[in-house]
């Protein structure tokens, strides 16, 4: 038997998803090779010069950070968990002041060539917050005053976040949703967010007055087959109507958001994803151009560093946030679904895992590490498909950047931390 | 109760997982509509003609002429007889080596610029004998065309987009070899002019024939033109203004006060523009820097120099203004320190403008920086000097005024914390700065703006910000902060006595005898801009009529001397030939033309002409500038 100090580090980690880590880590890197090799300059895999030598440091040292993390004790997580949160808010508001201009973005913080992004890490840091925060026994998530300063906590950092203008990273705490919801929020909440996307997405599609009259004989359905006879009263009735006309008003409501509330370059791919031939300035030239890549892959793909679309710069920020398309190109449909697999099996395991764990802040935590992995995935590999609007975040694991790699490792290895530790934890729920 | 929540996560999660691998399945197996990768389609970007540039009569002053680029595929060439294809493209064989080591050296795979810029007959003539040899391919192309040898440094030139701008832009839109605006107009209106770029998708066979379009062209994107851009130039005057500015340095800058509109923009010496736009450009570029007169060097908006005289009009409108001098006060010439020019008594204002009397604007200087309570001198003449600097500043100077050109020099307008810096805080007195009364000192000033406080006085105290486009594409108006009005803050009435001076200066003051057009009304002022290094600058400023003014102009000539002396004739003939359409005094503009005042330019030691083996310094230094006789305009197509 070994006592508690002599455990060695990697004792009772999950192995299954260290393993679909390196995976996912490993191919990311390849493809980033792949979108900027160049088969006449001999690109070298472990040249700093380009972007995959750089990705390879990242993953480098992501080890390092790795061993860090599991080194920690995993109390330190729960504990420190509102000093981490006030660090990230601090840099976020460093990161304002003397942030260097990075594509319109005021968002990094430059160390002699190499840049950090606050904001990614910021992700982690309220993960944890917010994980500690609701769990105390006395929050209680239907209660108004509860929410409220539970949505503070989420709103707080999202809120210099797009000051910094990096509306697609402050996105992501929406995925917070996914944690409040498991710990109790009323599911009214989420359904509502829920029904307003849906709602949007079908305006874009319909007008105004074909849903509302959808909505109309859908109502009289749910009155008439679906409410029980004993409850079919005035009440009732009145309770529908006044659902589905907030719903028709907010279909309505839809046009005047996307044409007067919404800046043009927001307009523009949201009128991009309804109709992709609407092509006259090139406002489509990125979505059309990632479809073209991907699709041109087919079943097998044209194999590794043979993709064309790629190579010729056809889609930007390819080695990034739109690195699926050379994945799509150059693996074909088995490689992409492949990645969408690997990254569903790692969502689903971190979920499997967070309901085992006996503490809520552990299994709250879980919950958010899945939630804003999957909140990248669908928004990534979405708008690469042109199903989501080009919101520009990267998929985890596989872009390219030192932020991104270091903060997902980061995210990912603390839950995985405090998974190991579960055999030890005595349940307090 | 939460317990089953997880449900609905996986739940959630498993959905988007299988909605993306339908389309996925879709979008790569099912659907062939995006089956590029085969070698039959060939991916062709479609780049759009670049806007054309009007004169203010719609005469086209740029357009556009096809070209013919040449690529290379290395690794698909196949050439049984390298000599007999060198010959066909006119090329050495050394010439064509290098060439192909750099295709090589660039990519085996990707098509690499070859030749650029092959005219229609030359074409022509090679495209049906490139049949014989695989791996060359055409793109089309177009080279900037200019109907008239002029107007060279407000245009502008384009080059290929140079590896820094490459890695600097905001948006990524160009690419490796794309043209860019690098200078004048074309750098100004780059956005507008050059349209956006499409693609379009073509089948091909194996041997490369065009099949068509792909899916009916479904997936391309169509290219949108360039905007056109409607100048306020006039083009007869502004070639009438080179041929005055010929053997000269200088600029001239002609403004219509009412709108801010600028009519001609010169810089002496200048170059033909079409030499930018030729496969030599690199070498044509290399000429030009060198020749030490600086034809590259755009005087009219990067020239700082001292306005002289000519700032004796600022002088006079913000005394006035602050209630330092009456339009009637009179000064003794007792204690200034600068001689006069000699002349009859002064009567007021008008008079001491009419000539230029130095010792006047000493006296009215000195009022308005110790026109305050302050007994220390120090403290007092920074109070008055930061007075003045409020007052000047409103007129544009000491900033950029925002024309519609890149590089516009700020020139100096000193201030307080200026002297501050230079001298030390409370250290500097009316004694070190009084140079500044007669626009000599510190002060620098760009012909650009000489010639907008000419509008402004011409306007009575009031401009509008000179911009040389008044229409863009088929939006007929100038971008909109030329609209706006930019009042000096001086009062309407005290611009009479000034304006008076003026006129009276060239009926029978400072400028040149002979510079006064017969029956028109000009209002000038000469300036006399001092030069450590050779003789002063002569620049003139002026407007016509004096009524409903519809010009108003600054000449600069370079090592000239005295202002009224050089410039105010030049200034006088534009003035004459815009408002009347012709020019009377024949003999007196064959007189200006031909006067060279570019021997009198001091070249740094090292640049000055030397002759060589004993062989005569012949080759004149503006042998490759502009000479209006040199090319005849080259025809214009058909609108």
């Amino acid at each position: 038997m070994y006592s508690r100090n002599e455990r060695s580090i990697t004792q009772n980690i999950d192995w299954l998803s260290v393993l679909i880590y390196a995976t996912c880590v490993s191919m990311g890197l390849f493809n980033v090779y792949a979108s900027v090799y160049d088969p006449e300059e001999q690109t070298k895999l472990f040249d700093l010069s380009n972007s995959a030598g750089r990705q390879f440091m990242f993953i480098g040292t992501s080890v390092l950070i790795i061993i860090a993390i599991l080194v920690i004790d995993h109390k330190f997580w729960e504990v420190f968990a509102p000093f981490i949160y006030g660090a990230c808010i601090v840099l976020l508001l460093v990161v304002l002041v003397v942030a260097t201009d990075i594509k319109g973005s005021k968002s990094w913080i430059k160390f002699g060539s190499f840049s950090l992004q606050p904001a990614e890490f910021a992700k982690t840091g309220t993960a944890l917050m917010l994980s500690q925060f609701i769990t105390q026994p006395h929050i209680n998530l239907s209660r108004w005053k509860d929410i409220a300063s539970t949505t503070a906590i989420i709103l707080l950092p999202m809120v210099l976040i797009v000051a910094s203008k990096e509306v697609g990273c402050a996105l992501v705490f929406v995925s917070f949703l996914i944690v409040l919801y498991r710990e109790g929020l009323p599911g009214i909440y989420p359904s509502i967010v829920l029904v307003s996307v849906v709602l949007f997405i079908l305006s874009l599609f319909f007008s105004p007055l074909y849903i509302s009259i959808g909505l109309a004989l859908f109502g009289l359905l749910v009155y008439y087959f679906i409410i029980p006879r004993y409850d079919r009263n005035k009440k009732t009735a009145i309770n529908l109507v006044v659902i589905f006309g907030l719903m028709m008003f907010f279909t309505t409501s839809v046009e005047f958001l996307v044409n007067n509330v919404l800046q043009t370059h927001h307009r523009n791919r949201i009128k991009v994803l309804v109709d992709p031939k609407l092509d006259p300035t090139g406002i489509g030239w990125n979505v059309t151009q990632s479809k073209i890549a991907i699709g041109s892959g087919r079943l097998w793909g044209k194999g590794f560093l043979d993709g064309t679309q790629t190579k010729f710069n056809f889609v930007p920020e390819q080695h990034s946030d739109f690195i699926f398309c050379t994945i799509g190109e150059e693996h074909g449909f088995v490689g992409s679904a492949a990645v969408v697999l690997l990254l569903l099996g790692l969502m689903s395991r971190v979920v499997f895992l967070a309901e085992r764990q006996r503490t809520r802040f552990a299994r709250a935590y879980g919950y958010c590490v899945a939630g804003i992995l999957f909140f990248h995935f669908l928004v990534n590999i979405g708008m690469t498909i042109g199903l989501m609007v080009v919101i520009g975040i990267p998929l985890p694991f596989f872009s390219y950047g030192g932020s991104s790699t270091w903060s997902f490792t980061i995210l990912l290895f603390i839950f995985l931390k405090l998974d190991a530790q579960r055999p030890y934890t005595l349940s307090r729920t | 109760m939460s317990e089953n929540r997880k449900f609905y996560v996986y739940g959630l999660f498993v959905m988007v997982g299988v909605i993306f691998l339908i389309r996925l399945l879709y979008l790569q197996v099912l659907d062939n509509t995006y089956e590029t990768a085969s070698n039959s389609i060939r991916t062709i970007p479609d780049v759009p003609m670049r806007g054309q540039i009007y004169d203010r009569n719609g005469k086209l002053i740029v357009y556009n002429t096809l070209v013919y680029d040449l690529y290379v595929t290395p690794n698909k060439l196949r050439v049984s007889d390298t000599l007999a294809l060198c010959n066909l493209l006119h090329i050495t064989r050394p010439k064509f080596d290098s060439l192909m080591q750099a295709a090589r050296a660039f990519s085996y795979r990707k098509p690499s610029l070859f030749l650029r810029q092959l005219s229609k007959q030359e074409f022509a003539r090679i495209q049906d004998a490139l049949v014989d040899y695989s791996g060359f391919d055409y793109q089309k192309s177009s080279i900037r065309t200019y109907s008239a040898p002029t107007l060279a440094h407000a245009l502008g030139y384009v080059s290929e987009i140079s590896k820094k701008q490459l890695e600097n832009q905001e948006y990524p839109y160009y690419r490796q070899g794309d043209l860019v605006g690098q200078s004048g107009l074309e750098k100004f209106y780059e956005e507008h002019l050059r349209g956006r770029r499409g693609v379009r998708y073509v089948m091909q066979d194996v041997n490369g024939v065009d099949k068509g379009s792909w899916k009916n062209g479904e997936m391309d994107t169509v290219a949108m033109a360039g905007q056109n851009l409607y100048t306020s130039i006039d083009l007869d005057l502004q070639q009438y203004i080179d041929s005055l500015m010929q053997h000269k340095a200088g600029a001239v800058v002609a403004i219509e006060p009412s709108s801010g509109e600028v009519i001609a923009i010169t810089s002496a010496p200048s170059y033909d523009p079409a030499l930018f736009a030729t496969r030599e450009f690199s070498k044509n570029y290399s000429v030009l820097q060198k020749n030490p007169y600086r034809p590259l060097y755009n005087r009219a908006v990067m020239g700082s120099y001292r306005p002289g005289s000519t700032f004796k009009t600022v002088q006079a409108l913000v005394a006035m203004q602050e209630g330092v001098i009456s339009p009637g006060s009179v000064f003794s010439h007792a204690g200034a320190p600068m001689k006069c020019h000699g002349h009859g008594g002064l009567s007021g204002v008008h008079s001491a403008i009419q000539w230029s009397c130095n010792p006047y604007f000493y006296h009215v200087f000195r009022r308005m920086i110790y026109a305050n309570t302050e007994k220390n001198a120090f403290k007092a003449s920074s109070i008055g000097l930061k007075k003045w600097h409020e007052y000047t500043e409103k007129f544009g100077f000491g900033q950029k005024l925002g024309v519609d050109l890149p590089s516009e020099a700020k020139g100096v307008l000193p201030s307080v914390e200026y002297y501050d810096k230079r001298i030390g805080k409370n250290q500097w007195r009316f004694g070190q700065i009084y140079s500044l009364s007669i626009g000599e000192g510190e002060l620098l000033i760009t012909p650009l703006k000489l010639a907008n406080l000419a509008a402004t006085i011409a306007n009575r105290g009031w401009f509008k910000i000179p911009h040389l486009v008044k229409g863009v594409g088929k939006n007929n108006n100038p971008l909109p902060e030329y609209n706006e009005k930019h009042e000096t803050g001086v009062a309407r009435y005290y611009f009479e006595p000034v304006i008076n001076g003026m006129e009276m200066a060239v009926v029978r003051g400072t400028v040149a005898r002979g510079a006064a057009i017969p029956g028109i009304q000009m209002c000038g002022k000469t300036g006399t801009s001092q030069n450590k290094k050779g003789k002063d600058h002569s620049i003139f400023i002026a407007f016509a009529p004096k009524d409903n003014p519809k010009i108003a102009i600054a000449v600069f000539v370079e090592n000239a001397g005295f202002g009224g002396f050089a410039a105010a004739p030049v200034a006088s003939l534009v003035i004459e030939r815009y408002l009347k359409g012709h020019v009377d005094r024949k003999a007196y503009e064959a007189e200006w033309m031909n006067k060279n005042f570019l021997q009198n330019v001091i070249l740094p030691r090292s640049q000055q002409p030397k002759p060589k083996n004993g062989a005569p310094a012949s080759k004149k230094p503006d042998e490759i500038l502009v000479n209006q006789a040199n090319r005849k305009p080259s025809p214009v197509p058909a609108p």
